[in-house]
């Protein structure tokens, strides 16, 4: 199957039950496979007007007490990132994938980009984390898209699957687990009575238990910054704190969240940093130059953000160069080139779009880092 | 330079001849059946119908990195277009296929290896001309044989609408059966290809 029906099946798996969604080239196989499975399992799905009532919906699903997600490209990415906000602000568990085209605007819909990267980061107004994977093959996309739904029911937010077009489109081997050995988390349901129960009171981990309409419990939703019982509380102390549990509950368990996958790092000389599709020409690259005798090392990022810092602080005086691989003109660059903190120079390779990034013009930059010349 | 192992298949047509679907099928056939690895990406253009479009696959033993096709050493054309386009692309020793009713090939390098079928005439003669790829794909188990006929037909059997199943078999087999006797009979059809 192609990347994006693993997706959907990965949805499902975990117990997806709502998609809403527009369609775009070159999501809408994600929802063309919901729009058809998820009648046969009691679920619903939606077409809705665009993207911005789209992430609306999910929001107001998963409050219903529904997983929910919603997939789109680029300039849907651009329509949800209000609403995005609003999840993050209200807490709401849900799933985004971004199957990456190449921008800015319509840009070629039909063709790769991975230039999406900081909008994940920043796109919607205001300071908060974010979370976001980023997946490599229809595998992942079926793998990321599980563990996705769990981190978002864990930590209370929308989850980011940055996928690309040729992830999407591409058809692999998916191998499906038995359902027994499918980890599935489920959001923490309040354990106080219906009296004492604050619907933004987080426990000692800074996660508030979460209680669906209709389960019995008094909530208040709003993207207004609000206390603990969900109501409007229009003060700099009151954003203070609540800005600072949203950003804390995500920085405080970065060592749970990020995840990577590292390769021949215990003695590279220079280490690429990919994700997505291109850790894929890089893993190449990185092969054919251990043939050449050249010790080069490869960090797959799992999750893209948070971004593995101290990974990254603790390599980057060991080694002689660190090179990020992207189908940008430099965005993840900037993570990895702040994370070094000037301990191994830095550079990219990259291109605007369109095209995916072939394992050889990687092979070169090793060769040039290698000899200390980026 | 593509690894060793690895085999590169490009099937190339305009959108709406199952260019896709094909390269699928193949794919299926090897992964799911044939327990291989391989993958398949596409490119097209913003058009529904009409446009140029490819199929790349790749099938090997072993894990498949980079998933893109640059020099095939089979290359399947449908169209004129197509033909015109990705003939540079086949590698000195491969294999040019052609439906022989829609594309008129120029004098080609004799390294090639060269096949060619009326792919889409066969199918309008089973029923419609939708069938053109599966009849392809029959021709093309015959002169290139990359994954087993009965894997090819079992993906095949999982990839089309119950109704079509028999006829899409007929299909299949048809393109075999031309594709076996042109083998059979393979210095004839090597003269025959540079008759024009």
């Amino acid at each position: 199957m192609n990347g994006d029906e693993a997706c959907c099946e990965g949805a499902l798996a975990v117990g997806c039950r709502f998609f809403a969604g527009y369609p775009i080239t070159p999501a809408t196989e994600v929802a063309e496979a919901m729009s058809r499975r998820l009648p046969q399992l009691g679920g619903i799905y939606i077409q809705m007007e665009d993207e911005i009532a789209s992430m609306a919906a999910i929001l107001g699903a998963s409050w219903g007490g529904v997983k929910s997600m919603t997939s789109t490209s680029g300039p849907g990415f651009s329509l949800m990132m209000e609403n995005i906000g609003l999840g993050i602000c209200t807490e709401t568990p849900c799933v985004v994938c971004n199957v990456q085209r190449a921008g800015p605007s319509t840009g070629l819909p039909t063709a790769a980009g991975q230039g999406d990267m900081m909008q994940a980061r920043w796109g919607s107004h205001g300071h908060y984390e974010i979370i976001a994977l980023s997946p490599s093959s229809p595998q992942e996309m079926f793998d990321m898209t599980i563990r996705a739904f769990n981190l978002s029911e864990y930590y209370r937010l929308p989850v980011l699957v940055m996928a690309d077009e040729v992830v999407g489109h591409m058809n692999e081997r998916v191998i499906i687990p038995r359902e027994e050995d499918i980890e599935i988390i489920n959001r923490r349901k309040p354990t106080v009575s219906r009296e004492d129960y604050l619907p933004y009171e987080a426990d000692a981990d800074g996660i508030a238990p979460m209680a669906n309409c209709g389960d019995g419990y008094r909530i208040h939703v709003t993207g207004l910054t609000h206390d603990e019982r969900g109501y409007p509380a229009m003060n700099a102390k009151a954003h203070e704190q609540m800005v600072t549990r949203l950003v804390g509950k995500i920085r405080n368990n970065r060592d749970k969240i990020i995840s990577t996958k590292n390769f021949y790092l215990d003695d590279a000389e220079v280490v690429v940093v990919s994700y997505g599709i291109s850790a894929r020409s890089s893993m190449k690259a990185v092969r054919d130059a251990r043939n050449e005798g050249i010790k080069a090392g490869l960090i797959k990022l799992e999750t893209v953000w948070p971004f593995p810092e101290e990974l990254i602080r603790s390599l980057a005086p060991q080694v002689k160069a660190l090179i990020m691989v992207e189908i940008n003109g430099g965005q993840m660059v900037l993570e990895l080139e702040r994370s070094a903190r000037g301990a191994c120079p830095v550079s990219l390779v990259g291109n605007y779009g369109g095209a995916i990034l072939h394992p050889n013009l990687i092979l070169g930059a090793i060769s040039k880092a290698v000899k200390g010349k980026t | 330079m593509p690894d060793k192992r690895e085999r590169h298949i490009l099937i190339t047509g305009f959108g709406g001849q199952g260019i896709v679907m094909a390269g699928d099928i193949l794919g299926k056939a090897a992964t799911l059946y044939d327990h291989k690895h391989a993958t398949m990406t596409q490119n097209y253009g913003p058009e529904a119908r009409g446009g140029a479009c490819t199929s790349q696959v790749i099938i090997s033993g072993e894990e498949i990195l980079f998933p893109c096709v640059e020099e095939p050493e089979i290359l399947v054309c449908m169209s004129q277009e197509a033909y015109t386009k990705n003939v540079k692309s086949l590698r000195p020793e491969g294999t040019l296929i052609w439906d022989t009713d829609l594309v008129h090939t120029r004098k080609t390098d004799m390294r090639y290896k060269t096949f060619h079928i009326p792919s889409t005439r066969f199918a309008e003669q089973l029923g419609t001309k939708m069938m053109a790829n599966i009849v392809m794909l029959g021709f093309l188990s015959a002169v290139e044989p990359l994954v087993h006929s009965e894997a090819l037909k079992k993906a095949i059997m999982d990839s089309v609408p119950g109704s079509t199943k028999d006829n899409n078999l007929h299909a299949f087999n048809k393109g075999r059966e031309y594709g076996t006797s042109i083998i059979k009979g393979l210095v004839k059809a090597e003269q025959a290809k540079h008759q024009d």
